[in-house]
């Protein structure tokens, strides 16, 4: 998990240095200043699924599997609503901004490297899910805590990817 | 093709219909099936790549030839330098390293046997994806088939624009595709290499070549991520209209040649750390001594890795870069020569002193240090930006780098290729036509890329379909071309020599070369649990201990 992180991260990288690259370049608007909004809300939201995460994570250890479900279902439910926030200010830029990926460079660099980031929680939201509904049926033990120890590896990943995203994006590009 | 598949098959299946053993082939998660279906699949692009290769050359033959017309001319050249690339070094040295590691350290599998079938079979349709550009990649324009943007694919010609048709779309996915069965395969090595050795075995006492292997597999993690990224970007340009590349709307084409760049020098790299660990293993054998400086040469390795991650702009001196990142891409490329340089001297020292027997796998060996030494050379003389200046782009770049391929790893595969043979089939291969192999390969070799830094110094470009007679180049091109033919001699005798083994050599037994490594304990071919016990070892040559209780290696390391 570790070596596929690095993996990942060299990809991330690539996309983060094309939008670093690229800040300022476009040639006709919109321009960031004046579509994007920090989303503060979302940010908490994904930064602190991470711990929760972790705290499941810790229950299941201790054999509390019922903690660990609640936890985990708090996790999934942070991690949803960061997806459905991505959803709505795509909406807000795409019909109501006119910004789209092959409107302007901005809009190329933009998209790709949140649609990465957003990618990457799409994958992750699905191994939640999928660890959720084996909870439901019962079949998590305290046994698969190293397995599910490993998945909030890569969740931790990509809450990590957000804070350089969201710093790239919406503190320096703006 | 297909027959040679069955043909190995034959060779190691129990009497079945071949129906069920062929199904066996294609479900398998053994690592040495899966070794074998890679070495093999990467056999059949080299033919098909070297028949690319072929067309070109004869197409340069004489001035204004008519063989092939110049978009059929694009076309060869990109085909023929991604299929060498990225199916034919990439997969054959995946293959021999899922075929070797878990043998030499002990261990019974991959630590993901899944990933690991999963990785070939991603490697393998990315391969087939490119070659059904051929068929499909006309699309609805009626544009030329196949991709014929050259190897870099430098942006904008890949854009909709210059590039119509689906051709190099093909060609952007095949790389996507198996560049993420490359990342799966780096992530199973380093994952097998630290967690899979068997008892006693420290990382200080592993064989040089599971050593080397975890470099190159970290280097492809770095390398080849970057280049997946990069293609990702290009799909975005050419499907969603994004501008990444597109200077119309301010996008950059020279951040691609940047990108290509960080995939594209550690990709060699990534390719001839592999090469290097095979001269570790079989250089020692046949001088009959251990290996010279093993921390050394672990060291070194590692440098490589390092210092080979900064020195790609190294190939973009003439795009006109700042003289501060001139330099800096000089002063690292001519360090990176360092630690290789080391190597070199290592094995020599190997050799030095030695009771050296001129098996085949040693003569190419012999073959590779020196031909790789004069490759380092040209690498040197082309890493200085002013000389560099002067010959970017020309067919002494060509040369410099075929040396490094063609003289450097082709030769230390064909050298593994000899060496592990009669481990992987039970059968020792023809000495005789070893070495007519060998002959034969050095000189078709020498005369084609020895000649062709002649006409790269008096000015013929690259990637040119024709040229005009009286300038000189018409005898050197002539005599390259003619070392083409011995080339394909060399190889048609080697495939005959393999089939032939494959049938009727000589059952190798256990340990045909006296080796000291642990795949040398277990029988010809293995079997599928490898070890009946899992071994334990006290030093570096654990054979070697086995062999000789009186005199052991782990009293003196």
């Amino acid at each position: 998990m570790f070596s596929l992180i690095v993996a990942e991260s060299a990809i991330f990288t690539i996309f983060v240095v094309a939008y670093i690259f690229y800040i300022g370049k476009s040639l006709s608007g919109p321009m960031p200043k004046d579509v994007l909004e920090i989303p503060i809300f979302n940010t908490i939201c994904l930064l602190s699924s991470s711990l929760t995460i972790h705290l499941a994570v810790k229950m299941l250890r201790n054999a509390r599997v019922n903690a660990f479900g609640l936890w985990w279902f708090i996790t999934m439910i942070l991690g949803t609503i960061f997806l459905v926030g991505t959803g709505r200010e795509w909406q807000h830029l795409i019909f109501e901004k006119g910004l789209t990926i092959s409107t302007n460079l901005f809009g190329t660099t933009y998209y790709s490297l949140v649609g990465l980031h957003a990618f990457h929680v799409t994958v992750g939201l699905i191994g939640i899910v999928l660890a959720m509904i084996f909870t439901v049926l019962g079949k998590v033990e305290p046994a698969h805590s190293e397995r599910l120890d490993v998945f909030s590896l890569y969740w931790h990943f990509v809450d990590a990817v957000w804070v350089v995203v969201f710093t790239v994006v919406y503190i320096i590009g703006r | 093709m297909a027959s040679e598949t069955i043909a190995i098959t034959g060779a190691t299946g129990i009497t079945r219909p071949i129906s069920e053993r062929l199904h066996d082939w294609i479900v398998t998660v053994d690592h040495k099936k899966l070794g074998i279906l890679y070495i093999v699949y990467s056999l059949i692009f080299l033919v098909i790549g070297g028949v690319e290769a072929t067309i070109i050359r004869i197409q340069l033959i004489v001035p204004h030839n008519h063989f092939v017309s110049p978009q059929v001319f694009n076309r060869m050249m990109t085909m023929h330098g991604t299929t060498m690339i990225f199916f034919v070094a990439m997969p054959i040295l995946f293959g021999f390293g899922t075929y070797l590691i878990p043998l030499m350290i002990g261990a019974r599998d991959m630590a993901f046997p899944r990933l690991n079938a999963f990785s070939f079979w991603m490697t393998a349709f990315g391969g087939l994806l490119l070659y059904f550009s051929f068929v499909g990649g006309n699309g609805l324009y009626g544009a030329g088939n196949a991709p014929d943007v050259g190897w870099w694919a430098y942006a904008p010609l890949t854009s909709r624009a210059f590039s119509v048709g689906h051709s190099t779309d093909f060609w952007t996915l095949a790389l996507l595709v198996s560049g993420v069965g490359s990342i799966g395969t780096a992530v199973n090595f380093i994952t097998t290499i630290l967690c899979m050795r068997c008892p006693g075995m420290t990382l200080g006492k592993m064989p040089l070549l599971a050593w080397l292997n975890l470099v190159m597999g970290g280097m492809v993690i770095l390398a080849v991520s970057p280049l997946t990224a990069a293609q990702a970007m290009l799909c975005i340009d050419r499907y969603l209209g994004g501008h990444f590349f597109d200077t119309q709307a301010g996008g950059s084409a020279v951040l691609w040649m940047h990108f290509f760049w960080i995939f594209g020098h550690p990709e060699v790299y990534v390719l001839i750390i592999p090469a290097f660990a095979f001269l570790s293993e079989i250089v020692p054998v046949f001088s009959r001594k251990p290996i010279f400086g093993y921390p050394v040469m672990v060291a070194a390795t590692v440098c490589i890795g390092f210092v080979s991650l900064s020195v790609w702009a190294h190939h973009m001196f003439t795009v006109g870069m700042n003289s501060y990142a001139n330099s800096f891409f000089t002063i690292t490329t001519m360090a990176v020569g360092v630690p290789t340089g080391i190597k070199i001297f290592n094995w020599l020292g190997t050799m030095w002193g030695g009771k050296i027997q001129f098996r085949t796998p040693m003569l190419f060996c012999i073959g590779f240090l020196f031909q790789f030494l004069i490759a380092g050379l040209t690498g040197i003389m082309l890493g200085a930006s002013p000389f560099n200046w002067q010959l970017s782009g020309s067919y002494f770049v060509v040369a410099h780098f075929h040396y490094v391929i063609v003289g450097g790893i082709l030769f230390a595969l064909f050298g593994a290729f000899y060496y592990w043979f009669p481990k992987m089939s039970g059968r020792m291969y023809d000495e005789v036509l070893g070495k007519c192999h060998f002959w034969l390969f050095l000189i078709g070799f020498h005369m084609t890329f020895d000649f062709m830094h002649v006409p790269g110094i008096l000015g013929m470009p690259r990637r040119i379909y024709t040229y005009e007679p009286g300038r000189g180049w018409e005898i050197w091109n002539l005599i390259v071309t003619i070392g083409v033919v011995f080339q394909a001699a060399g190889v048609l005798v080697f495939v005959v020599n393999l089939l032939w083994s494959l049938f009727k050599g000589e059952p190798a037994g256990n340990d045909p070369w006296d080796a000291w490594t642990l795949e040398w304990t277990t029988t010809s071919p293995p079997p599928d649990y490898n070890f009946a016990t899992i071994p334990v070892v006290h030093s570096r040559r654990p054979l070697w201990d086995l062999k000789h209780p009186e005199d052991p290696d782990w009293k003196y390391e």
